[in-house]
C-alpha cells in the first residue's frame, strides 16, 4: 500500500453487485416459471441424495424444464466441487 | 373503448398509490374521462392522496355487494370534471371483492363511457393484487431501483403473463411498462443505486418513465394534491411526461442526471 493509496480508495460500486445478483436470480426464477410446481421440492430432494455421496453446494444443483416443439425436457446439472490436488 | 390500466408492483411502499393518483389526474387533464379505483381493501389510502377522504360515502365493496349504485359511489374530483375516485372499503375483509363483482363494475364503467380505468393494486401477490390485474389491458409495474423491489416486480410480470383475463383467453398479452420511482441520480452516479439501464436490462421490459425521489411527493400527499399538479416539482413533471408517453407521444427522459455541483463543493465535498 502506497502512502497515497487512501486518496484513491473509492466506495465499492454496490449497484453493480445488485445488478449481477438480480440478473442471476431473475433468470433462475424465470426458467422455473410456468414449470411444474414440484420443481423446487424435486430440487431439494435431489440435493439431499447427492449430498450423501458428494458434498456439493446448494447452488451447484440447477434444475430446469426446457420446452421445444411440444416436448418437455427436464434438465439437471450438478457442478462437482473442485478436487484438491 | 375503455382501457383498463393496473398499477402494480408486488412490494409495498414503492409508489403505486402516488402513481395511480398522478397518472389518473394527468389523463383527466388531457381531457379523458377517468376512474381510479383503490383495490386495497382494509387499507384505504388513495382517497387521502387524491384529497377526497371526507367525501367518501360509499365504496367499491358497497357497489359490488349491491348496497350502493356505482354513480353514488364514484367521487367526482374537485379539480377535474372528468375524474372520479372509487374508494376501497375500510372495514370489510378481503373476500368481499370477487372476480365477478369487479368485472361487473368495470363493465358498468365502460357502458358509462369512461376512457380509462386505473386500478391501484395492493402490495403482495394475494387475492387483492390478483383482482386488480385480472382485467387489465396494460400494466404499469412500479419499481424502485433496489434488489427486493426488482425481484418482486419480476414475479408480477410472470403473473401478468399467466393470471390475467387476456392471458387466459389468449387475447394478446397485457402491455407491460416499467415505471421507475424514487430514483436518485446522485446515488446512481456514486454507484450506490442501480441505474435505469440496469433495471431495464434485468427485467427486459421498456421503461415508461422515471420519477425522481423528491420531497415534493410528501408535501403533495400532506395536502391531498396529486404531485402531478405541483407546478414546480420534478417528480410532477416526470409524471406529466409518463402520461404523454402512455398516450403514445414521444418525450425525452428528464431528471436522470444529478444536479451539477459547484466547483467548491466538488473540491471540498458536500
Ligand atoms: N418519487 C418519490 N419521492 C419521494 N417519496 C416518494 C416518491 N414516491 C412515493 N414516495 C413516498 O413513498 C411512500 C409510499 O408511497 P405509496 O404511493 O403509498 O406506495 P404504495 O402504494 O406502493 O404502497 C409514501 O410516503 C410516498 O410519499
Ligand atoms: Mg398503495
Amino acid at each position: 500500500m502506497g502512502i497515497l493509496d487512501f486518496l484513491k480508495t473509492r466506495p465499492k460500486n454496490t449497484a453493480n453487485i445488485a445488478r449481477e445478483r438480480l440478473r442471476i436470480i431473475v433468470a433462475q426464477e424465470r426458467s422455473q416459471r410456468g414449470g411444474p410446481d414440484y420443481l423446487p421440492l424435486l430440487r431439494s430432494e435431489l440435493l439431499a441424495v447427492i449430498k450423501k455421496y458428494v458434498n456439493v453446494d446448494p447452488e451447484a444443483v440447477l434444475i430446469n424444464v426446457e420446452r421445444d416443439s411440444g416436448q418437455e425436457v427436464l434438465e439437471l446439472s450438478v457442478t462437482l466441487p473442485e478436487v484438491k490436488a | 373503448m375503455t382501457e383498463t390500466i393496473v398499477v402494480t408492483s408486488g412490494k409495498g411502499g414503492v409508489g403505486k398509490t402516488t402513481t395511480s393518483a398522478s397518472i389518473a389526474t394527468g389523463l383527466a387533464q388531457r381531457g379523458h374521462k377517468v376512474a381510479v379505483i383503490d383495490f386495497d381493501v382494509g387499507l384505504r389510502n388513495l382517497d387521502l392522496i387524491m384529497g377526497c377522504e371526507r367525501r367518501v360515502v360509499y365504496d367499491f365493496v358497497n357497489v359490488i355487494q349491491g348496497e350502493a349504485a356505482l354513480r353514488q359511489a364514484l367521487i367526482k374530483d374537485k379539480r377535474h370534471e372528468t375524474l372520479f375516485v372509487l374508494a376501497a372499503s375500510q372495514t370489510r375483509d378481503k373476500d368481499s371483492l370477487t372476480q365477478e363483482g369487479v368485472g361487473n363494475v368495470l363493465e358498468a364503467l365502460a357502458q358509462d363511457g369512461f376512457d380509462y380505468v386505473i386500478c391501484d393494486s395492493p402490495a403482495g401477490i394475494e387475492k387483492g393484487a390478483h383482482l386488480a390485474m385480472y382485467y387489465a389491458d396494460r400494466a404499469l409495474v412500479v419499481v424502485n431501483p433496489e434488489v427486493s423491489s426488482v425481484r418482486d416486480s419480476d414475479r408480477i410480470l410472470g403473473l401478468l403473463a399467466s393470471k390475467t383475463r387476456r392471458a387466459e383467453r389468449g387475447d394478446g398479452a397485457v402491455q407491460q411498462h416499467l415505471l421507475l420511482t424514487r430514483y436518485n441520480p446522485a446515488r446512481v452516479e456514486a454507484g450506490e443505486m442501480m441505474s435505469v439501464k440496469d433495471v431495464e436490462e434485468v427485467l427486459g421490459i421498456p421503461v415508461l418513465g422515471v420519477i425522481p425521489e423528491h420531497e415534493s411527493v410528501l408535501a403533495a400527499s400532506n395536502q391531498g394534491v396529486p404531485v402531478i399538479l405541483e407546478e414546480s416539482s420534478h417528480a410532477g413533471h416526470a409524471y406529466t411526461d409518463a402520461v404523454a408517453r402512455l398516450l403514445g407521444e414521444e418525450r425525452p427522459m428528464r431528471f436522470l442526471d444529478a444536479p451539477k455541483k459547484g466547483f467548491l463543493k466538488r473540491v471540498f465535498g458536500g
